[in-house]
C-alpha cells in the first residue's frame, strides 16, 4: 500500500515534468502542424545554459529562470525565421527531415562546444524533502511540478484572455481567414515558436537540480514527450498535460508494482490501446 | 618533349618497375636487419586517439626497457640490452592505425603481416577490433597478443594463435563476489543482492554474469532491473529495489545514468551496504564532477590503479620512468598494454627464434611471476584458450574525493568503508 502511494505520488510529480516538456511540442503542432523532432535538444541546451550560469556565475537554478527562459524565447523566434518559415508549406517529409537535421545540428554543436562530459549540479547539503501525502519528495522536484502547472495556467490564460492570444488561436484555426482579418500570421507563428521553446527551456531549468547534463540527454525525454502529445490529443495544450501525467503515472505505478524493466513497454501498450479506442487522444476531439 | 602514348607507357612502366624492385630490395634489406619487427594495431586516430596515444607510450616504454639495459628493474628482460637468446637483437615496433574501426584494424593487421613481415602482433584495445585483427593473424599463423580487450568471447573462439594477458568481464564480476566473501569473513551479514543495469550489450551481459555468480556463490538475487539509457527517471526502479531490500547493489551503468542513481538514492535517503559498479561510470572523473561528495563510497572494479604503488615499489619506479618520458602518470590501459608487450618480448626471447610457431610455443609456456609485474596479479600463465589464468582486477572506492585501492586487502592503500555511511551521517 505504501509502495503504491509512493509510486503514485512520484508518478504524478514526474508526469507534470513530462507534460511541461511536451507542452511546446504540442503547441507548435496545434498552431502550425509542424512536428519538431529537435524539441528535446532545446531542453538539453537549456540544461547547459543553467549549468554554465551556475558553474561560472554561481547563479542558483531558480534565479536562472528570468535569464534562460527569455533567451530561449528568442531562440525559438529565430528558429522560426531561419528555418521553419521556409518549410511551412513543404511536404511533411521535408518538414521531418528539416527538424531532424536541426536535432543533429544542435546535438553535435553541443558535443563540439562542451564535449561528451556529463555534468551536474552540486549542492553541499542534501536538498530538503517535504512530505506529499506522507511521501518524502525532494523540494526541487516539487518546484518543477509546481512550475509546470503554473506554465500551463499562464499559457491558458494568455490564449483565452489576451487579444494576442486570441489572434494566435485564430491563426492556428485558419491561416487564410486570419490573414484576411488582418492578423499578422507570420508574427503569430514566430510567437508560437518563442513560447514553445521558452516552455521547454523552463522545463530544462526546473529539472536541472535533480538531473544530469550531457549532449545526448534529450533522448531521455523526446519519446516520452511525443507519447504525451499523442496520448492527450493532437495539438491541444491541455492534452499535453493529461498525456504527460498519464505517462508519469503508468510508468511509475505499473513499473513499480509489476516490473521496472518493462515500464516503457507499459507506457506504449497503454499508448497503442488509447490510439485504438480513441484515435484522437484522451481529451482530443475527432477531426 | 611531346608525350606520345608509347612514351607515356614506357615511362610509367619503367617507373612502376623501379618501384617494385625498390620495394623488394627494401624488404630484402629489412630481412637482413638485426631488429625483430613486431606489429601493433591500435586506434591512433579518431575518437579513441587519446587512449591510443597512451597505449603507444606504454608499449614504447616496454620496448625501450627490453632493448636497453635497466639493471635496477625487476621486470622481464630489463637487465640486458635486447633479447639475449636471439643474440641481443632488438625489437622494432611497426604501428598500424585501426582508427577504431574493425575493418580497418583487420586490414592493418594484414598489411603488417604481409608487407612488413612482422613476427607477432599486439593489439587492439577495443574488443570489436581485436576480434577482427586477430582473425587476420589466426588465418596466417602469426601470434597475436591482446593486453586490454575485456569481451569474454575473444578467448572462447578456440583460436590457436591468440593470447590475452588482461582480465575479461567475467573475471571482473567475480571480484564483486570475492570481495563480499571477504566482507562476510569480517562479520558483515550479506546474502541479498540486487542488480541494476542498462539494457544493451554491456549492461545486460554484466547482469547475466552477476546473476550466474550469485547462484554459484549462493546469494539471493532479490531484484534484477534493466532500464533503457539514458533514463528520464529511475524512481520506479529504486522504489522496487528498496522494497526488495538488498544488502548490496551490483550496477552496470553509464555515466549519465549514474548521476541519476546517486540523486535517486539520496532523495530516498536510502543506502544499501554497498553499491559495486562495473567501471562504466565510477572510474570516470566526470562522475565526481557531477555528483561531488554524494558520489563518495561507491565501489568500482578496475584492472589497475597507480595506488597499488604504495605496496608495490616496482609500480612507482616504472611510473617514474613513464612520467619522465611522457610527462603524465600511467593509467590502467597504459599499464595493461605495457605488461602485454613485456610478455610478448619475454616469449620472443624464450623462443630463441623468429619463427611464428616457436613464438607460439613459447607463449604457451609463459610463466612470469607476479613480482616481475606492475599488475596486481599472481603472474602470467595462459590456459588452453590463451587466457592468462592469473588475470584479475582490484576494487577501488571513492574516499575523500579520490579513487583508492581497497581490495585485495594485501595491496589496499586505504581501509574499505563498509557499509556506506547513511546520507544524514556524511
Amino acid at each position: 500500500m505504501t509502495l503504491l502511494l509512493h509510486a503514485t505520488v512520484n508518478g504524478l510529480i514526474l508526469g507534470l515534468v513530462y507534460a511541461l516538456v511536451a507542452l511546446g511540442l504540442s503547441f507548435i503542432w496545434g498552431v502550425m502542424d509542424v512536428v519538431n523532432l529537435a524539441h528535446a535538444e532545446y531542453l538539453m541546451l537549456a540544461l547547459y545554459a543553467t549549468y554554465w550560469l551556475w558553474a561560472l556565475g554561481r547563479i542558483e537554478p531558480a534565479l536562472a529562470v528570468p535569464v534562460v527562459v527569455p533567451l530561449f524565447f528568442l531562440a525559438g523566434w529565430l528558429t522560426y525565421h531561419l528555418l521553419v518559415r521556409r518549410i511551412l508549406r513543404a511536404p511533411l517529409a521535408t518538414q521531418i527531415f528539416a527538424t531532424f537535421g536541426l536535432l543533429f545540428f544542435l546535438r553535435y554543436s553541443a558535443f563540439a562546444a562542451f564535449g561528451p562530459d556529463v555534468r551536474g549540479f552540486l549542492e553541499a547539503a542534501a536538498p530538503p524533502s517535504v512530505p506529499v501525502l506522507g511521501v518524502p519528495i525532494a523540494v526541487p522536484k516539487l518546484t518543477a511540478a509546481g512550475g509546470a502547472l503554473a506554465a500551463f495556467a499562464a499559457l491558458a490564460l494568455f490564449l483565452r484572455r489576451t487579444k494576442t492570444g486570441r489572434a494566435l488561436q485564430a491563426a492556428a484555426q485558419n491561416r487564410d481567414v486570419a490573414l484576411a482579418l488582418g492578423i499578422p500570421v507570420e508574427r503569430m507563428y514566430a510567437l508560437a515558436w518563442g513560447i514553445a521553446i521558452a516552455s521547454v527551456a523552463l522545463a530544462g531549468v526546473l529539472v536541472f537540480p535533480f538531473y544530469q547534463v550531457s549532449p545526448t540527454i534529450g533522448d531521455a525525454f523526446l519519446l516520452v514527450a511525443f507519447a504525451s502529445v499523442v496520448l492527450g490529443g493532437f495539438g491541444r495544450v491541455d492534452g499535453a498535460l493529461v498525456g504527460g501525467v498519464a505517462i508519469g503515472l503508468v510508468e511509475n505505478v505499473l513499473g513499480t508494482l509489476l516490473a521496472p524493466s518493462f515500464k516503457l513497454l507499459f507506457v506504449f501498450v497503454i499508448f497503442v490501446l488509447v490510439l485504438l479506442v480513441r484515435p484522437h487522444g484522451l481529451i482530443g476531439e475527432p477531426a | 618533349m611531346r608525350i606520345t602514348r608509347r612514351r607515356f607507357l614506357r615511362y610509367t612502366g619503367a617507373g612502376l618497375g623501379a618501384l617494385v624492385i625498390g620495394d623488394r630490395l627494401a624488404s630484402a634489406l629489412a630481412a637482413q636487419d638485426a631488429t625483430i619487427p613486431v606489429g601493433a594495431v591500435y586506434p591512433l586516430s579518431g575518437a579513441l586517439a587519446r587512449i591510443g596515444a597512451g597505449i603507444r607510450n606504454g608499449i614504447e616504454l616496454a620496448v625501450d626497457i627490453v632493448n636497453n639495459a635497466y639493471p635496477d628493474l625487476t621486470l622481464p628482460l630489463a637487465p640486458t640490452a635486447g633479447l639475449p637468446k636471439l643474440g641481443g637483437r632488438k625489437i622494432r615496433l611497426i604501428w598500424g592505425d585501426s582508427r577504431g574501426d574493425p575493418a580497418t584494424g583487420r586490414a592493418e593487421a594484414e598489411r603488417l603481416i604481409e608487407r612488413e613481415r612482422v613476427v607477432a602482433l599486439i593489439g587492439s584495445y577495443q574488443s570489436a577490433v581485436t576480434a577482427t585483427a586477430s582473425l587476420a593473424a589466426e588465418t596466417r599463423g602469426i601470434p597475436f597478443l591482446n593486453p586490454e580487450s575485456s569481451s569474454p568471447r575473444l578467448t572462447e573462439r578456440g583460436f590457436k594463435w591468440f593470447f590475452r594477458t588482461g582480465p575479461h568481464d567475467t573475471t571482473f564480476t567475480k571480484l564483486f563476489f570475492d570481495l563480499m566473501e571477504d566482507m562476510k569473513k569480517r562479520g558483515h551479514r550479506i546474502s541479498r543482492v540486487a542488480i541494476l543495469a542498462e539494457d544493451t550489450e554491456f549492461g545486460a551481459t554484466a547482469a547475466g554474469v552477476a546473476d550466474g555468480f550469485a547462484r554459484v556463490y549462493k546469494y539471493d538475487v532479490v531484484a534484477k532491473e534493466l532500464y533503457t539509457s539514458p533514463p528520464a527517471s529511475l524512481t520506479a526502479e529504486f522504489l522496487r529495489l528498496r522494497q526488495a531490500n538488498p544488502d548490496v547493489i551490483i550496477g552496470a551503468n553509464y555515466l549519465v545514468d549514474a548521476v541519476l542513481i546517486v540523486r535517486t538514492l539520496k532523495e530516498m535517503r536510502w543506502t544499501p551496504q554497498a553499491f559495486m559498479a562495473h567501471a562504466g561510470f565510477t572510474t570516470v572523473p566526470d562522475f565526481l564532477q557531477a555528483t561531488g561528495r554524494d558520489g563518495w563510497y561507491f565501489l568500482a572494479r578496475a584492472p589497475w590503479a597507480l595506488g597499488i604503488a604504495a605496496r608495490k615499489p616496482l609500480v612507482a619506479r616504472v611510473n617514474d620512468l613513464y612520467r619522465r618520458k611522457y610527462n603524465a602518470d600511467m593509467d590502467e590501459v597504459v599499464a595493461r598494454a605495457f605488461t602485454g608487450m613485456l610478455t610478448l618480448a619475454d616469449a620472443l626471447n624464450r623462443a630463441g627464434s623468429t619463427a611464428p610457431a616457436a613464438i607460439q610455443a613459447a607463449l604457451r609456456e609463459t610463466k612470469i611471476p607476479g613480482a616481475q609485474l606492475i599488475m596486481p596479479w599472481q603472474g602470467i600463465e595462459f590456459d588452453q584458450y590463451g587466457q592468462n589464468k592469473h588475470a584479475a582486477g582490484i576494487m577501488t572506492q571513492i574516499l575523500d574525493g579520490q579513487y583508492k585501492v581497497v581490495w585485495p586487502f594485501e595491496i589496499a592503500e586505504a581501509p574499505i568503508v563498509w557499509p556506506m555511511p547513511a546520507w544524514d551521517r556524511r
